[in-house]
């Protein structure tokens, strides 16, 4: 009767540490765990907590070896994007950049990432990309898509199937390089009819900023409009062409020229950015991984020590109840005393 | 870019190709792309020459050579083909997609190239065969006389 006594009184000062503990899944591992060992003895047991403790440690490790690798092929990909980045700058000296130019036919080519956990950088893209899509909408107008990457795919198919006009994927299984991005203009300017192409992506300007930039390329039909409408494209004209071509097919190149340097240029950037942004979530969620294992590790020995002063009070007891019952009984008290106080002191 | 009121004494040019700018804001004396002209015969070797104060231009280039005049010194580089702008104030923009310095090239590839990409003409079935062995010629004959002129 003494032993059923000290047991329950055990279990509920079991508890109740416990109900301070705000990892719900240590409650409920104790709750749902305790069995009956050799002899009927009963154990609190402490695999439960072991093992999320072995997950979360083996998860910190493999995010921590994400970011190295993140970091590594960011400065590999950084170095080549600034190199890249006065390639398209001649082309908007001459031409300008015209984000607002009204045009009946837009196609919006959005570079997104293949692989995920790199934050939240296709989300933000994707989210200019139907801001887009709105704006240029209406009557008379038609906008399309031509998405770059896995992710951005499968974020716009959700409610914009029909006006994905093309898909490629696999951008960067071998290391960008200006023939491939080429290669890739001239494949998306021959099955899209446009009148203007906005390229979306991020910008890379530091390891944790990336700002999504929106670049616009004017097919040559419509470079000529503007340039006689006036306004930044009016001095176009007083460019002469030399080389004997006609001044048609000398624009039409120049626009195709331009389209593959912006393309090029945008999937650096947007390659940079999501090495960036990997980086930076791979962090976070190591340090994450980090609170949780310190965490788990205090439940697991408020566990370890517990069952132990379970195990001390049983034995005493039943020791006790062999040989006197106040002699015992002022022993357990001060063995219970001295436990528990030890548990509080750990808590706080 | 507006028309400055006097013509600069100096071209100041920026050369850029896809993974590094060559040259950023040089203060040059003169250039000499060559444009790429498809009206005439593709052996003909033509160059433009750009000075300061130059009317602003829209220039195709072809494979050939390029040559930064920097008071006596000469720089050549081997275009395979891009774009150049002239603008109003004397600012020059030549965009390629691959270049090299002349002295980088080797001859006698050169001559072994010519000579692979004339068999493959004549040796070409389809369209497409042919195409690409001509653009194969043009380019090492371009070389060629790059490195001989």
């Amino acid at each position: 009767m003494a032993m059923a006594a000290f047991r329950r009184e055990g279990r509920r000062l079991l508890l109740s540490p416990v109900s301070y503990n705000s990892s719900f899944a240590a409650r409920s591992a104790i709750l749902s765990y305790s069995e009956l060992g050799p002899m009927g003895a009963r154990s609190i047991s402490t695999q439960a907590v072991r093992n999320r403790m072995k997950s979360v440690k083996n998860i910190q490790k493999i995010t921590k070896a994400m970011k190295m690798v993140a970091a590594s092929k960011l400065r590999s990909v950084q170095v080549r994007t600034e190199n890249s980045r006065g390639f398209w700058q001649p082309f908007t000296a001459l031409l300008g950049d015209n984000p607002s130019v009204d045009v009946k036919k837009n196609v919006i080519v959005t570079i997104t990432s293949d692989k995920g956990l790199c934050g939240g950088i296709n989300s933000t893209s994707v989210r200019v990309s139907k801001a887009l899509y709105k704006l240029t909408s209406g009557p008379e107008k038609e906008t399309k898509y031509v998405v770059l990457g896995e992710k951005g795919k499968v974020q716009l198919a959700r409610d914009s199937k029909n006006s994905i006009e093309m898909n490629i994927t696999e951008l960067q299984k071998n290391p960008l390089n200006y023939t491939q991005v080429s290669v890739l203009a001239d494949d998306i300017l021959k099955n899209v009819e446009y009148d203007a192409l906005r390229i979306i992506y991020n910008k890379y300007q530091s390891v944790v900023s990336f700002l999504p930039t929106v670049s616009t390329i004017l097919s040559p039909e419509t470079v000529e409009k503007e340039s006689e409408a006036g306004g930044k494209l009016g001095i176009l004209d007083s460019y002469e062409i030399e080389g004997g071509d006609t001044k048609a097919e000398v624009l039409q190149n120049l626009a195709e020229f331009q389209f593959s340097c912006v393309l090029f240029n945008a999937s650096l950037e947007n390659a940079c950015s999501e090495m960036g942004a990997r980086m930076s979530a791979m962090d976070s969620s190591s340090r994450n991984a980090g609170e949780m294992l310190d965490r788990l590790t205090l439940t697991y020995n408020r566990t370890r020590q517990a069952s132990i002063t379970t195990e001390l009070i049983e034995i005493i007891s039943g020791a006790s109840a062999l040989t006197g019952f106040s002699q015992s009984a002022r022993a357990t008290d001060n063995i219970q005393y001295r436990r528990y106080a030890c548990m509080i002191k750990l808590q706080s | 870019p507006p028309t400055p009121s006097s013509i600069p004494s100096k071209l100041t040019i920026n050369f850029v190709l896809p993974y590094q700018s060559e040259i950023s804001n040089k203060e040059v004396c003169a250039l000499r792309p060559s444009p790429a002209d498809l009206s005439e015969s593709r052996l003909e070797f033509w160059q433009m020459g750009v000075l300061p104060g130059h009317v602003a231009t829209i220039a195709e280039l072809k494979p050939g050579l390029l040559s930064v005049h920097e008071g006596s010194e000469v720089t050549k580089y081997f275009v395979s083909s891009g774009f150049a702008f002239v603008h109003a104030n004397s600012i020059t923009d030549i965009v390629a997609v691959e270049a090299v310095p002349v002295d980088h090239i080797d001859p006698s590839l050169v001559q072994k190239g010519l000579a692979d990409f004339t068999q493959k003409l004549n040796s070409a079935t389809t369209d497409f065969e042919k195409a690409e062995a001509q653009i194969g010629i043009d380019v090492h004959s371009a070389l060629n006389a790059a490195l001989s002129g």
